[in-house]
């Protein structure tokens, strides 16, 4: 940055341990393992520290923060690294929820066998329901996949079914709050480093491949909609867990399983966070969430203050908050004579 | 069908809207030649390539591959028969470095099929590849993000990915477009050695000269059909072909 009659001027310039760990790694010191690793575990013991700090309210708050978390992390996976932007996290939460809670409520199994049946039966169902649309690219595939939702609600008020519009209550809850919070942590961890590999392994490039240009990915012999659908299911393992463990958390499954709300605020979350970088969804998260909570005194008016927030992102940050951060991370900058 | 034909289209036909863009077209490709298809902007070449290659499908007409019938297959099924093409408008994945790029055809079934299952270091596999159509291994060009890289090497590259496919026929479309002269001359001893390894190709070109060197046969696509077949001494006699490239004498 230089201002007007200055002969001095900031020069920014990458760390050089920046440029070698990028790929290959050759690391000569603790020191520099310590830079590459210290981001990551502030990360992980921050989040392992805050429910220990956390009052009872807040504690319930970083509970849906997680299941955000994990929303934003699918729907940044499905959009910047396989070019499918998905529009129907609430699909995700509603299959979850709605299995889960149902097997829970009519058979009396425990959450912990149904929630880890509700998240894979749950992503099958989603990934069968979205395989028609994998073919349509772009805004297309955001509308259809936005439609699910509300497509849902309508078929369960239709048909009478699994309660209706009244939900059904009284499903069992986790054992405590201690086994809710650090449950969705660990997954939101798990899934983050777990994508954050996965999109380097093979099966990564062949999906961003997919996304940069899926005419030469057909050309190549590969089945660019197999591939598709196997990036679903992963995201949508994320997002039916969420479901599933929401309606335990809350002890109820309803319609509300499937409000816009999973849809959207994932979205500002990865906006915010930074998309690419799949660790900035998780921390747009986990301030967005306890942010519209914070302002729930001003009633309708936080919507207001919140589309501001949303709005100074996308002009001033528009690289969100994680890229910025990390490029501050990997430079030095010092002050040079012109 | 010829004993040694290993692609052969017959009659094949597709219209977009009221255009004919290729009408009835059939023609053999013969194991181990260099087949030209030559023709003014237009003609239907592209189109014929998408049609061979499923990415177009057509109307009506059929096309064998190894003497079975591939018609309305999609592309990705025809690529690991081992037909493979290259885009006339570059293609790469743009974020990916250049050696990555061919970790997609390296875990195509094909590829897979060839190796028990792990294929080892993929990304030395890629490297060498790239060495192998002329990218300098110790430079950063193989490292360096596809989206950054001037045409020369995307040719190459382009190249590169149907190789890495170990294809038995390249369809190259217009593989020469765009290059200055250094690059073309460069480029034409590897498509020689490729065609004495035993690959097939059919080259859609436009620069006539470089073409006539390496092909063995030639095709003349004029308004979709084919106007001329044969030798290249044989085809630039033909008036008909004359006509298309030169308009009609009108003395």
């Amino acid at each position: 940055m230089r201002l007007l009659g200055e002969e001095k001027r900031k020069k920014r310039l990458d760390r050089s341990i920046k440029v070698r760990s990028e790929g290959l790694y050759a690391l000569s010191s603790w020191g520099e393992m310590a830079y590459l690793i210290m981001p990551r575990v502030v990360l992980i013991l921050g989040l392992l520290v805050l429910p220990l700090i956390l009052e009872m309210y807040w504690q319930r708050v970083l509970c849906s923060a997680g299941i955000y978390a994990l929303l934003a992390l699918g729907f940044d996976f499905l959009a910047e690294y396989v070019g499918l932007v998905c529009l129907g996290g609430a699909f995700f939460i509603g299959a979850g929820g709605y299995i889960s809670g149902l097997l829970n409520a009519y058979f009396g199994w425990s959450p912990l066998l149904s929630i880890p049946i509700a998240t894979i039966v749950g992503a099958v169902i989603s990934t069968l329901v979205l395989l028609p649309c994998l073919r349509l690219r772009g805004i297309y595939f955001a509308i259809v996949s936005f439609m699910f939702p509300l497509f849902s609600v309508y078929i369960i008020i239709a048909l009478n079914a699994f309660g209706s519009t009244e939900g059904i209550s009284a499903l069992a809850n986790l054992p405590n709050i201690w086994v809710e919070q650090y449950l969705i942590i660990g997954a939101v961890i798990l899934s983050l480093f777990a994508l954050r590999r996965l999109v380097i392994e093979d099966i990564g490039v062949i999906f961003q491949s997919i996304k940069d240009n899926d005419q030469a990915v057909k050309a190549s012999g590969i089945n660019i909609t197999a591939y598709k659908a196997k990036a679903v299911f992963i995201a949508s393992l994320i997002g039916c867990f969420g479901g599933a463990y929401l309606s335990h958390l809350y002890g109820w499954l309803g319609l509300s399983l499937f409000a816009m709300d999973f849809s959207i605020l994932p979205i500002a979350a990865s906006v915010m966070g930074g998309m690419g970088s799949l660790v900035g969804p998780v921390i747009g998260a986990f301030i967005l969430t306890p942010l519209s909570e914070a302002l729930r005194g001003f009633g309708q008016l936080r919507v207001v203050l919140y589309c501001l927030i949303l709005i100074g992102f996308m002009v001033y940050k528009p690289e969100g908050l994680m890229n910025y951060l990390e490029r501050k991370y990997h430079q030095f900058e010092h002050w040079e004579r012109v | 069908m010829h004993d040694e034909s290993i692609l052969h289209v017959e009659n094949i036909r597709k219209a977009f809207g009221g255009i004919q863009a290729v009408q009835d077209v059939s023609f053999s490709l013969l194991k181990g030649e260099i087949l030209g298809v030559i023709g003014p902007n237009g003609s239907g070449k592209t189109t014929l390539v998408n049609l061979i290659t499923g990415f177009v499908r057509a109307d009506s007409g059929d096309v064998f591959f190894k003497k079975r019938n591939i018609t309305g297959m999609p592309p990705h099924k025809i690529v690991n028969f081992g037909l493979t093409r290259t885009f006339q408008v570059m293609r790469p994945y743009h974020s990916l470095s250049a050696f990555k790029n061919l970790i997609v055809p390296l875990n195509s079934p094909r590829i897979r099929r060839t190796r028990s299952g792990k294929l080892g270091d993929r990304d030395a596999v890629a490297i060498d590849m790239l060495e192998a159509v002329g990218f300098e291994r110790d430079a950063h060009v193989p490292y360096k993000a596809a989206g950054t890289l001037p045409l020369g090497y995307l040719k190459r590259l382009e190249l590169a990915r149907c190789i890495a496919l170990r294809p038995d026929v390249i369809i190259c479309d217009e593989i020469f477009s765009g290059l200055s002269m250094s690059e073309i001359t460069s480029l034409i001893p590897f498509l020689e050695k490729l065609q004495i390894e035993g690959t097939t190709m059919m080259m859609i070109e436009h620069r006539l000269r470089e073409l006539f060197k390496l092909a063995d046969r030639l095709i003349v696509m004029n308004f979709g059909e084919k106007i001329a077949e044969g030798s290249p001494r044989k085809v630039i006699k033909n008036q008909e072909v004359k006509e298309a490239y030169l308009g009609t004498a009108t003395s």
